[in-house]
């Protein structure tokens, strides 16, 4: 018997969501809980800040140019590495509850196993590896899926289909007749995405879903069985459309506006202009170069209050995962498996959340994208002492991280070693620097950014592409410019530190896996 | 409206590719459909989804080796064109190219998606690897 693991993960979520990380609207108690007794990484980032590139390289431990999944709608390969598999060949009974999202949600050729699964009702599917074993699909025992809202291929959609079907038109379709992610205004300010009127019973939702699904995976757990369960929430990501039975929790009108909106119209486009010149064309909808962002929708429209009421409703989201969370955690505890279970807690990439004027994601490697929480509570039973972490880490060591919680030793295929304990030793091991990649190519137009964090600054260079040749980027001092509003790249004085970040950064970053996988939807 | 193209090299003469690929009742063995149906110059083809596509054959070209259809009638798809071509390459095998373009734009991709798979199933059976 060994150390279990429950990973747990929620989808587009700030670092300042949480009470542990200065977060002051959601009440979050059982997160907070485990960033005290735990380690806490003040400074972790995504390798890519949209779904399938983040969430492929934490199952593989790889970055995004040698996992491949170079951006959303780009399947990772069903023989790619999986710590799931990893484990599970060790011994581990493993499953992932919730949201995969490694292969493409829209997928009426049913081509993708997450799909066919999801359809049919199936919990795994074999696949046959290139050595010639017969695994079940990236090495989970069991999987069941639920995505954000009421369609799709997903076992959430059938159980809703199946026992509450009056409830399925509550939810914000998340694509419009076109098929493009929808723009329907809703709520109280007609923010984009927003519906206040979702009354489905707060138990039918779908976070409360992913929490029951996991309770009863761990309940045909046997007691000494050794598991690994990533739990998957798809919220707080848009549509935001919670339970309504649960939106007096946040008042949008007592909300201060997020730090990182800059209320003054003119201000808000002079900082935007210093910027790369995507971030201007998506805020002034000239030029949308990612599905992510809808492409009807021009973030210049955006107002203060609907930024105070997507707030709003994202708090109320983030309050549930957290009740979700400590219910699991309960009924761990009820098992009496409290001291041998290890419990990490991530999202796979931030929300803009009105920052810059913007919502959504996309090309914009700044806080509001790429830092994220991220908590790992050692098994009491490790020894492992709390501490706050504020070296940069990634998602990239996330694999080599659950290997070493169930003493195996560090899988070849991962690119990052286990995430370090407290400072000394991420000192110690190297810890410098964090990186992230973006490629997109959207109907011939095309961003790629490539991101250092280090020293407490933020590098960003722009790749050849639609609006850039090359020679542009961004350069941020967190010390003294915590929001991200001023770009130092083409300041003398600091020619020297981002030409070292850069030359850093070339060098620790894998050579693109070639050829580049084809794009096989847009998401 | 958006363009797409995948393109697959096939060590085998073209003529041979084309009998294969250029049977519009064959499209079921290669591309990743469940079934398909020819009337004349209408197709259905069924996706493994439950959803059946209505076709019209506008060419079938055995000289240029060219295949040209459209999706009809479809509440979703406002507007397809798609065109399969074999061509040499110059040293007695086959280049096969698969264009399509389509409203919604989206589709495209998807459409995209399917075509390298079925190209990609086309090769191994005709390369004998399957």
């Amino acid at each position: 018997m060994g150390r279990r693991i429950l990973f747990i993960t929620t989808d587009q979520q700030r670092f300042d969501a949480l009470g542990c990380n200065g977060g002051t609207i959601a009440r979050t108690p059982n997160i907070d809980s485990l960033a005290r007794e735990g380690i806490n990484y003040v400074r972790a980032h995504p390798q890519n800040v949209v779904c399938m590139p983040s969430r492929s390289t934490m199952i593989t431990g790889q970055h995004v140019a040698t996992h491949g999944v170079w951006m959303n709608g780009v399947p990772l390969p069903e023989d790619a590495p999986s710590i799931a598999l990893t484990l599970r060949q060790a011994g581990y009974r493993t499953a992932l509850v919730g949201k995969a999202h490694f292969e493409p949600l829209l997928d009426p050729f049913l081509r993708f196993a997450e799909n066919r699964m999801g359809r049919d009702g199936s919990h795994s599917e074999l696949f046959t590896m290139p050595d010639g074993s017969v695994v079940p699909h990236r090495g989970f025992d069991h999987m069941e899926f639920a995505g954000h809202g009421a369609a799709g291929n997903l076992h959430y959609v059938g159980w809703l289909r199946a026992n509450h079907p009056e409830v399925m038109a509550k939810f914000v379709p998340n694509l419009d007749a076109d098929l493009e992610v929808t723009t329907e205004p809703g709520g109280d300010t007609m923010a984009p995405q927003v519906r206040t009127t979702n009354d489905i019973p707060r138990d039918w939702y779908h976070t409360d879903w992913v929490a029951d699904r996991t309770i009863a995976w761990l309940d045909s757990m046997g007691q000494d069985d050794d598991w690994f369960c990533w739990m998957s929430f798809p919220d707080p990501h848009h549509p935001w459309d919670p339970p309504k039975s649960e939106l007096h929790r946040v008042n949008w009108r007592d909300l201060d506006l997020p730090a990182g909106y800059v209320a003054d119209a003119a201000e808000r486009e002079r900082i935007l202009a210093s910027k790369p010149a995507h971030w201007m064309g998506w805020y002034d909808g000239s030029f949308v170069s990612n599905y992510e962002a809808p492409l009807k929708w021009v973030p210049a429209t955006l107002q203060a209050d609907q930024v105070r009421e997507i707030n709003a409703m994202v708090h109320v989201k983030n309050e549930l995962i957290d009740e979700a969370v400590g219910r699991v955690l309960d009924s761990i505890r009820a098992r009496g498996w409290d001291d041998d279970v290890d419990i990490v807690f991530t999202t796979d990439h931030g929300e803009m959340q009105g920052d810059f004027g913007l919502l959504f994601k996309g090309p914009y490697h700044v806080d509001a994208l790429m830092r994220l929480p991220l908590i790992w509570r050692p098994a009491r039973s490790s020894g492992i002492a709390p501490a706050t972490v504020t070296a940069p880490v990634g998602h990239v060591s996330l694999a080599a991280t659950f290997a070493a919680i169930a003493g195996l030793p560090r899988p070849g295929y991962t690119e990052a070693p286990a995430l370090p304990v407290d400072d000394d030793d991420a000192r110690s091991r190297g810890f410098e620097r964090v990186l992230t990649e973006w490629d997109s190519v959207l109907f011939g137009k095309e961003v790629g950014v490539r991101t250092i964090f280090r020293d407490n600054w933020t590098c960003s260079a722009m790749l050849p592409g639609t609006l850039h040749d090359g020679t542009e980027g961004e350069l941020y001092d967190h010390a003294n410019d915590p929001l991200q509003r001023v770009n130092r790249w083409d300041d003398p004085s600091v020619r020297a530190l981002r030409d070292d970040m850069l030359a850093d950064m070339w060098d620790n970053l894998p050579s693109p896996a070639e050829p580049r996988r084809s794009c096989d939807a847009p998401v | 409206m958006a363009f797409i193209r995948r393109d697959i090299h096939i060590s085998r003469a073209p003529q041979d590719v084309w009998d294969f690929l250029g049977d519009p009742a064959r499209l079921h063995e290669w591309f990743p459909i469940s079934g398909c149906r020819v009337e004349g110059t209408k197709r259905w083809i069924d996706l493994p989804t439950g959803i059946t596509f209505e076709e019209d054959i506008h060419l079938v070209d055995h000289h240029q080796r060219r295949f040209v259809y459209s999706i009809v009638n479809n509440l979703l798809i406002k507007d397809h064109f798609g065109i399969l071509d074999v061509v040499d390459d110059g040293h007695g095998h086959s280049i096969v190219t698969y264009s399509t373009q389509c409203t919604p734009n989206v589709l495209a991709l998807v459409t995209a998606g399917a075509a390298g798979q079925g190209l990609a199933n086309a090769k191994k059976i005709l390369e004998g690897k399957n």
